[in-house]
């Protein structure tokens, strides 16, 4: 007998009490929590984003379509960034006003290579204002996984108020699990050290996010 | 000191010793209490947390109820979504094919996510058998592994070390391992986090093998989640070329849409964030981004025999969010490593006694570990009724009864060392039958109270060398009621 067997044998003999037309899933759970916390304009729940972003030491920027290359040219500046990883589907226009060399977001780059990286910009899918997070989903102008975790400095542009749900049931519904996620709340943190927060271990230690509307 | 738990002593041998800690006592109170109060303000900001709690609770309890099918129809999309699955009945037979999957890619070493199944079933051992080196990546795994220690928390397993202590054991032992800490290096946390972060990231940037656990498998779409803080979850996720997860069968949730609730009540519960920093799913492989290949280790290891339990399987929807350990007042004093397993606190003493049997000494002490206080109920975030499990443990271990292991039907022998508690109760059972008997009892037990002893002779020693005896009144309740207030009393007649 394989274990797969074995393993689903001894789940169907633990379960010998559960009836035959035990209650179905849709049934089973009562979905009575609130799809959202609080009510909010549009313009409000930015204002939630931005907070929340702080509240976890994200750097927020805010401004529109036509100040958005000047703002990514500034930031890159003020980093001292020589170079910056771009995701293939970049805006082109964002990053007009700056002369830092580029870097592609290619497969073949080794780990090693990206660490040599200073900065990566990129977009994002969603962003969860109640918890202050932003979602990658590998789209084409936000490329691969590992482009915003190796450097040490990562700008992620979020287009409002279209981009910003309210909630984490929201942005659930507005993913595709199919595609790779990586939710970010703020630059990588521990608790590890007497249960007290401190930023910066592993992933980007400088998070900026740009809010543009 | 090893790292493993075999032969541990009894939990109150081994906690009289913990409790002797000043240095312990004063890193465990210290980390507990200041995150008992951020949990509870986190918590506080949801105004639907019950519905929420009850929603988890019912999400658990449902694919437990069904769990068969939910593992199947797991094993189809993660399949159909280009990943590898296998089935492992015990801890042996996972680290078999862990380690076999690391050899087949040529390696000698891999780094890892966090896990707890990894921790449960030894894997970091048995590879080393195997000539294999898996580092820990997680900066309290990476603590406990350089310092040659034993974890004592779920979600910081080096929760009792303080920074004073990290700093000694980083500036000792990296340099065996790998980059040496840096020159000078003092014990803020921030200088600490960044030493840590120095000596894994060649590991990260060389790693061809990943191993990881999973918070949450979602059956219908194939899809893994890992919540983590650091980004070590995300380098072991994304850089290495193959991808391999221990995961517990327990860890499914049906839909997508349940991870809803659950990405709401964990952060909340475990750190007291609103949401942790990172947090990665993935679905099977994807084509030129993160690892070629991935497989899935169904792990059951004495989860279908918790299954069988009626009672004792609700702590099987445990989503290791440990915030019951950080209220319990048992583990603030005791500490993580008197509970003899991975799994310490509350949801340990029920956990691991069912996971692994009453066998031992150690398991069949861990369900009198608590005070009943019902603290880790309040705070569970899946509502498992921790007090109701462990004396439905208790009596188990003093009954003894039908039980499952390794999926046969036994029968449990009542344990050797409770047989003057059976004498009690019986000989209780026999009194409270008999009023006349009992009234005998009580008044002679009145007239002799000058003579009692303040602690009990012979095997109720050990119960009365932590508590005094009840003092016994100069005269019994009924005779007072019958006295005062009864038909002949007169006055006062009882309503």
């Amino acid at each position: 007998m394989s274990s797969r067997e074995r393993i689903l044998g001894r789940v169907r003999r633990a379960l010998a009490d559960v009836p035959e037309d035990d209650t179905p899933y849709e049934r089973a759970v009562a979905r009575d929590y609130l799809r959202e916390h609080g009510e909010r304009t549009a313009e409000q729940t930015v204002d939630l984003l931005a907070e929340n972003l702080a509240d976890y030491r994200a750097l927020v920027h805010r401004t529109d379509a036509e100040g958005l290359a000047g703002v990514l040219a500034g930031l890159l500046a003020a980093r001292g960034a020589a170079t910056v990883l771009v995701p293939p589907g970049l805006d082109e226009g964002w990053l007009a006003s700056t002369d830092v060399t580029r870097v592609a977001d290619r497969a073949e780059s080794t780990p090693q290579e990206l660490d040599r990286v200073d900065s990566v910009v990129t977009a994002c899918a969603v962003a969860v204002a109640e918890t202050g997070t932003i979602v990658l989903d590998g789209s084409p102008d936000q490329g691969r996984r590992r482009i915003t975790l190796v450097p040490d400095h990562h700008i992620c542009v979020v287009r409002v108020p279209d981009q910003v749900v309210s909630s984490v049931p929201q942005a659930l519904g507005r993913l595709d699990p199919a595609r790779p996620l990586t939710w970010i709340s703020g630059p990588s943190a521990t608790s590890d050290i007497e249960l007290d927060r401190v930023e910066g271990v592993h992933g980007p230690r400088t998070l900026e996010v740009v809010l543009v509307g | 000191m090893s790292g493993t738990f075999v032969g541990m002593p009894a939990f109150p041998v081994a906690a009289r010793d913990a409790v002797r800690d000043t240095t312990l006592r004063g890193n465990l109170r210290h980390a507990t209490h200041t995150i008992r109060a951020k949990r509870a303000n986190a918590v506080a900001e949801l105004p639907d947390w019950a519905e929420l709690r009850e929603a988890g609770k019912r999400i658990k309890d449902h694919t437990l109820r069904h769990l068969d099918r939910y593992l199947e129809r797991l094993e189809e999309s993660v399949t159909a979504a280009g990943g590898t699955v296998h089935w492992a009945a015990d801890a042996d037979e996972a680290n078999r094919i862990v380690a076999r999957l690391v050899k087949e890619t040529g390696e000698s070493e891999v780094v890892k996510v966090k896990s707890m199944a990894t921790q449960e079933i030894g894997l970091n051992e048995a590879l080393l058998e195997e000539g294999i080196h898996a580092y820990e990546t997680d900066l309290a795994e990476l603590i406990v592994q350089l310092g040659k220690d034993r974890p004592s928390h779920i979600l910081v397993p080096a929760i009792h070390r303080n920074r004073g202590e990290i700093r000694e054991i980083f500036a000792r032992e990296m340099s065996e391992w790998g980059r040496p800490a840096p020159e000078g290096l003092t014990d803020t946390p921030a200088e600490l986090a960044e030493a840590a972060r120095l000596h894994l990231r060649e590991k990260f940037l060389r790693a061809k093998v990943g191993i990881s656990g999973a918070n949450f498998m979602v059956a219908e779409t194939g899809t893994l989640v890992v919540v983590e803080s650091e980004g070590n979850g995300r380098m072991c996720l994304t850089l290495p070329e193959t991808l391999i997860s221990v995961v517990g069968i327990e860890k499914i949730v049906p839909t997508w849409q349940d991870l809803e609730v659950f990405l709401q009540t964990l952060p909340r519960s475990s750190t007291a964030e609103r949401m942790n920093p990172y947090t990665s799913t993935w679905t099977g492989t994807t084509d030129r981004d993160g690892p070629r290949t991935f497989h899935l280790v169904l792990l059951d290891n004495g989860r279908t025999d918790t299954l069988a339990d009626e009672v004792g399987r609700q702590a099987l929807r445990c989503i290791r969010c440990s915030a019951c350990l950080n209220v319990c007042p048992v583990y603030e004093r005791a500490g993580g490593h008197a509970y003899g397993s991975v799994y310490p606190g509350p949801i340990g003493a029920i956990l691991s006694p069912q996971l692994r049997g009453t066998g031992s000494e150690i398991d069949a002490s861990l369900p009198y570990a608590s005070s009943l206080c019902g603290a880790c109920y309040e705070v569970c975030p899946v509502a498992i009724d921790i007090p109701e499990v462990l004396v439905h443990l208790r009596e188990r271990v003093v009954e003894g009864g039908p039980v499952t292991r390794a999926g046969n039907k036994v029968v449990l022998q009542p344990a050797k060392g409770h047989a003057a508690e059976r004498a009690a109760m019986r000989a209780a059972r026999w009194a409270f039958t008999r009023p006349g008997v009992l009234r005998t009892g009580q008044r002679l037990a009145s007239r002799t109270r000058r003579l009692h002893p303040r602690t009990l002779p012979g095997p109720g020693r050990a119960w009365s060398g932590t508590r005094d005896l009840p003092p016994v009144p100069a005269e019994p309740f009924r005779d007072w009621w019958q006295r005062t207030q009864g038909v002949d009393g007169g006055k006062g007649t009882a309503k």
